[in-house]
């Protein structure tokens, strides 16, 4: 018998793999966005699973959004990768370090 | 039904053994196709949610068009994966701990006082035959949500016009056309007709 439980926690572990993926590449930015995308679908799984146990179509809704702006998101932080790469020839995040942060 | 059962761990398994992959492996043209078969796997799970529309969005959209865009992008750059990787060691323990604990106060709130066992949140009944999972989706989202579908399409014209402006680049040197200035042109500016005398040829 599948309950609530069982998405919510296949939804946790995934985010926590995407925590420690950030931690692991912070280095590589391309991955770095990967680790991103995994967070918010590790998000979107607990609204579809709450949303199918309440019977609730809204977080259906929600989840299209955040599709929506995951990948307006992803079309942006690639563009600005690609940018980077022209202008620096690197994209190892530890070399970016212009703004002395 | 332990079909179900079935279907949602080994989906799981394969979901977070593609996120292990996206986390781990040295060439980012295997992560991006590791987490290509996470989103698979996600989608599967969706369908056994009878959440349909989202399952097929999130392959469309998601493998059809990011995931394409983030294999485009890792191809094209020509990137020396080594010293990106140097420090993934000295780093582990530290992500190890961190994502325990994360993993851990999480699975403590959904797992205590059973707040979400079958009890609290029993599974609905399964749709009917003829249901449309789209079908409701749009009608809630060209309803309720209509202003928020219209930002939605602002957000993605955003992203289109970011992405370019960013990216674009005037070569200095080139040949290019200046449309207007093909349209404008009379004939008289094509040729010009000279009236002159016969020229001996030099020489002769």
């Amino acid at each position: 018998m599948l309950t609530l439980t069982h998405f919510l926690t296949l939804g946790a572990m995934l985010f926590s793999l995407s925590v420690a993926g950030i931690f692991l590449n912070r280095k590589n930015v391309i991955i770095l966005l990967m680790c991103i995308e995994l967070m918010l679908l590790a998000v979107n799984m607990n609204f579809v699973a709450f949303s199918r146990f309440l019977s609730n179509l809204d977080g259906q809704v929600f989840v299209f959004f955040i599709l929506t702006v995951a990948a307006a998101e992803a079309a942006i932080g690639l563009a600005i990768l690609v940018v980077l790469f022209r202008n620096r020839q690197t994209i190892n995040v530890t070399e970016l370090d212009d703004l002395k942060g | 039904m332990p079909i179900y059962e079935i279907v949602f761990y080994a989906f799981s398994l394969v979901m977070l053994g593609g996120a292990v992959m996206v986390i781990t492996v040295r060439n980012p043209v295997y992560a991006a196709l590791s987490l290509v078969l996470t989103f698979f796997s996600a989608s599967a799970i969706w369908m056994l949610l009878e959440v349909e529309f989202l399952a097929i969005i999130l392959i469309l959209v998601y493998v059809g068009a990011v995931m394409v865009l983030f294999l485009f992008v890792v191809m094209m750059l020509d990137i020396n994966v080594d010293p990106l990787k140097e420090g993934f060691i000295r780093y582990l323990p530290a992500g190890i701990v961190v994502a325990l604990l994360m993993a851990g106060e999480l699975l403590v709130v959904i797992w205590s006082k059973g707040r979400f066992e079958a009890g609290a949140y029993p599974l609905p009944a399964p749709h009917p035959a003829g249901y449309s999972n789209t079908k409701a989706v749009g009608e809630l989202l060209f309803t309720n949500y209509l202003l928020a579908f219209e930002v939605a399409g602002v957000v993605l014209l955003v992203a289109i016009i970011a992405a370019v402006a960013l990216t674009l680049r005037h070569r200095s040197g080139g040949h290019r056309q200046n449309p207007a200035l093909q349209v404008r042109v009379m004939s008289d500016e094509r040729v010009r007709l000279v009236k002159m005398k016969p020229e001996p040829r030099q020489g002769s």
